[in-house]
């Protein structure tokens, strides 16, 4: 009988949770779910490789696609020219009208792995050389942008999400722990938790990136970033969830089942965690952004993941020198890629916010 | 004042705390700063070994710390590898100018947030209200270092401003008045892009809390006795809304020197963000944690503030402490 209506207790509680997936912010998590398989479907949507570069074609701006050739004639398919370097400057560039190239779709190119599990050397999109398709420009080594951006957000983007998770994680077992047991459990976690929230994040960002080599892999600076990442930001999240499970065990159903002689792990599984979980994905939906900016910070001051593997910060980096800044706007794109991300992020929060808000018991 | 007192006693606590931690960063990380000096051929082996007896780094954890404790008490906060020299006068500079830099940001964020919060609160729902919600959203999803390029480019490209630094080169021949002016326009632009980056916060939050106060009973008295509504709104609701925007003013500052120490790095503004900086990359562990201990204590001071605020502005808390 009791065992019925605790049951029905959590079930509420789960559809709450099921409830706030299925409504309000699916288009904002469709939305991310995109960007984020764009970046991992990187190799075959980019034309060409992270790493490849074309010295002569430094700083090239977008390239433009036309469909009027000289002649006037107008072709459906778009197409570009090559660029050769304006007589008597040695950094810009006109466009070389006597050959047109087409652009085409699925071509053959340089070959990439997707995931580590997949290889293949087909592209979406591409043109034949020695003419080049630089979407949204090029770098100083004349690297393509957009293929970098796309491999950079695996770096950037996924950086955000794992850290965010490991710092939930962290912030889900303490808070957990200093909820449920109280007492000087409660107490130690919490003031250590203080200290970590009386830094200002970047400082203590800095702090913590000092204690580490400075002069690292790119691989190995991404895994040590997230692990950065995770100590610094599990105090929030788990004050927050310290909040909702030391309410929620102190319920009557909960103190009803315990009176039943319900285990430990028992109730923190079937009735304190379901109402943990929707505190925990709204944190969760706050975090990301602030950890994916995180990483572009490290970057951007060259203390995260370095060259040449591309990251949305290490981008940004070349924008620290005035003739950079002052001149090639589309090093800037990079930059501009993450205001759409934070501002599906910010929605997602948003929406979920208000979703708890509703279902709160 | 008990209560004043009790939060300077946990601010202590706080601080203290924070030194610990930060010098147990230190001990995991490999090596320490004299092993940088030691490949310097001007610096005798008899100084290393003055100086590493003078902050005892052979020396177990706590004794380490104490040493550290006893330096801060000559004012030298340890030893910076990187300008050969202790680490306190080298702080106070840069916190000052940091200070400098926040503190004028903070006020004029508040001073463009609060009508821009009452009136979006006093339009709830109308097209107006919601064009500022989604204005702040957006501005909102842009990054720092973001924020801090675009307004860099605006002064390069525009001309009107300089691009970095605090002062002009000639600063010391100026008279009085051409300095203030001189340090003014330096200052405009990395104060833009910390209210900037600032204001869609505390928008957000003065026009939340006033919304629920406007929903209170003793607003639909007010209004129904005939009230002006502006008078209303800036002397009755947002006297009412104070609570918990003084609570932000608090907690908004490490939010702000965050961003400041972002904003600081990308305009070369002297102040406690590029000395981190400087310092993580050449592993000048005392300059880190003296950096680290100085942003702690703004941000502790900038809390404290507002609990004393809140003490003089709520009766309640008054009674309790």
């Amino acid at each position: 009988m009791i065992r019925a209506q605790t049951s029905v207790r959590s079930d509420n509680a789960r559809s709450s949770f099921k409830g706030a997936l299925t409504h309000g912010y699916r288009p904002a998590l469709c939305l991310l779910g995109l960007v984020y398989a764009s970046t991992l479907l990187a190799g075959f949507l980019a034309p060409y490789g992270p790493l490849t570069q074309n010295r002569d074609l430094s700083f090239a701006a977008p390239t433009r696609l036309h469909f009027l050739d000289p002649t006037g004639r107008l072709h459906l398919r778009p197409f570009v020219y090559g660029l050769t370097i304006r007589s008597g400057t040695f950094d810009e560039y006109e466009e070389d009208r006597s050959r047109i190239y087409f652009v085409r779709f699925f071509v053959p190119g340089a070959p990439y792995r997707i995931a580590g599990l997949f290889s293949g050397d087909h592209h979406l999109f591409g043109t034949d050389s020695p003419a080049r398709l630089f979407l949204f420009g090029s770098d100083q080594f004349g690297r393509d942008l957009f293929s970098r951006l796309l491999y950079g957000g695996q770096i950037s983007l996924f950086a955000g999400l794992l850290g965010a998770g490991l710092s939930l994680g962290v912030g889900l077992v303490l808070g957990g722990l200093a909820g449920f047991y109280g007492s000087w459990v409660d107490e130690a976690i919490m003031r250590v938790a203080e200290l970590f929230l009386a830094l200002p994040w970047l400082y203590l960002l800095l702090a913590v990136r000092m204690a580490l080599p400075l002069q690292i892999e790119p691989g190995q600076a991404f895994l040590l970033i997230l692990a950065v990442l995770g100590l610094i930001g599990w105090a929030r999240p788990a004050r927050l969830i310290r909040g909702v499970v030391l309410s929620a065990r102190l319920r009557d159903h909960v103190l009803a089942a315990r009176g039943f002689g319900a285990s430990d792990l028992y109730l923190l599984r079937r009735h304190v965690m379901p109402q943990v979980l929707g505190i925990a994905l709204t944190q969760a939906a706050l975090l990301v952004p602030q950890y994916i900016l995180a990483e572009v910070t490290l970057s951007f001051f060259g203390l995260g993941v370095g060259e040449p593997v591309p990251s949305w910060g290490n981008m940004l980096a070349s924008l620290q020198r005035y003739n950079v800044l002052a001149s090639y706007w589309w090093m800037f794109l990079p930059g501009i890629a993450l205001i759409p991300v934070f501002l599906l992020y910010h929605l997602l929060a948003d929406a979920l916010h208000q979703r708890l808000a509703a279902y709160s018991l | 004042m008990r209560y004043v007192w009790r939060r300077l006693g946990h601010a202590l606590l706080v601080l203290f705390g924070v030194s610990v931690l930060s010098f147990l960063f230190a001990e995991l990380a490999p090596g320490n700063f004299l092993d940088e000096l030691r490949l310097d051929p001007r610096v005798s082996a008899a100084t290393i070994e003055a100086l590493r007896d003078r902050y005892g780094l052979d020396q177990p954890f706590p004794q380490k710390y104490f040493r550290w404790l006893q330096s801060i008490s000559r004012g030298e906060l340890g030893f910076s590898v990187a300008y050969n020299g202790p680490v306190g006068p080298l702080l106070w500079r840069r916190a000052r100018n940091t200070l400098f830099l926040t503190v004028t940001a903070t006020v004029l964020a508040w001073l463009v947030a609060i009508p821009l919060g009452v009136w979006g609160a006093s339009r709830k729902g109308k097209w107006a209200d919601r064009m500022g919600a989604g204005a702040t959203t957006a501005l909102l999803s842009v990054p720092d270092v973001l924020l801090g390029l675009g307004l860099l480019l605006l002064a390069v490209r525009t001309g009107y401003f300089p691009t970095g630094g605090m002062v002009s080169l000639s600063f010391a021949e100026l008279g009085l008045w051409d300095k203030v002016k001189d340090v003014a326009s330096h200052f405009f632009i990395p104060v833009t892009a910390l209210i900037l980056a600032n204001l869609p916060v505390l928008v957000r939050h003065v026009r939340a809390s006033l919304i629920e106060v406007l929903q209170a009973p003793f607003i639909q008295a007010a209004r129904a006795s005939g009230i002006p509504e502006r008078r209303l709104l800036f002397r009755y609701a947002l006297r009412a809304a104070a609570n918990p925007l003084i609570s932000l003013l608090g907690l908004s500052i490490a939010a702000l020197l965050s961003a400041s120490l972002v904003v600081e790095t990308i305009m070369s503004w002297p102040g406690l963000g590029p000395l981190l900086l400087e310092a993580v990359a050449a592993r000048d562990l005392h300059l880190v944690v003296g950096v680290v201990m100085c942003s702690t204590i703004l941000l502790v001071a900038g809390s404290l503030l507002a609990d004393t605020l809140l003490y003089w502005v709520d009766p309640r808390i008054r009674q309790q402490g």
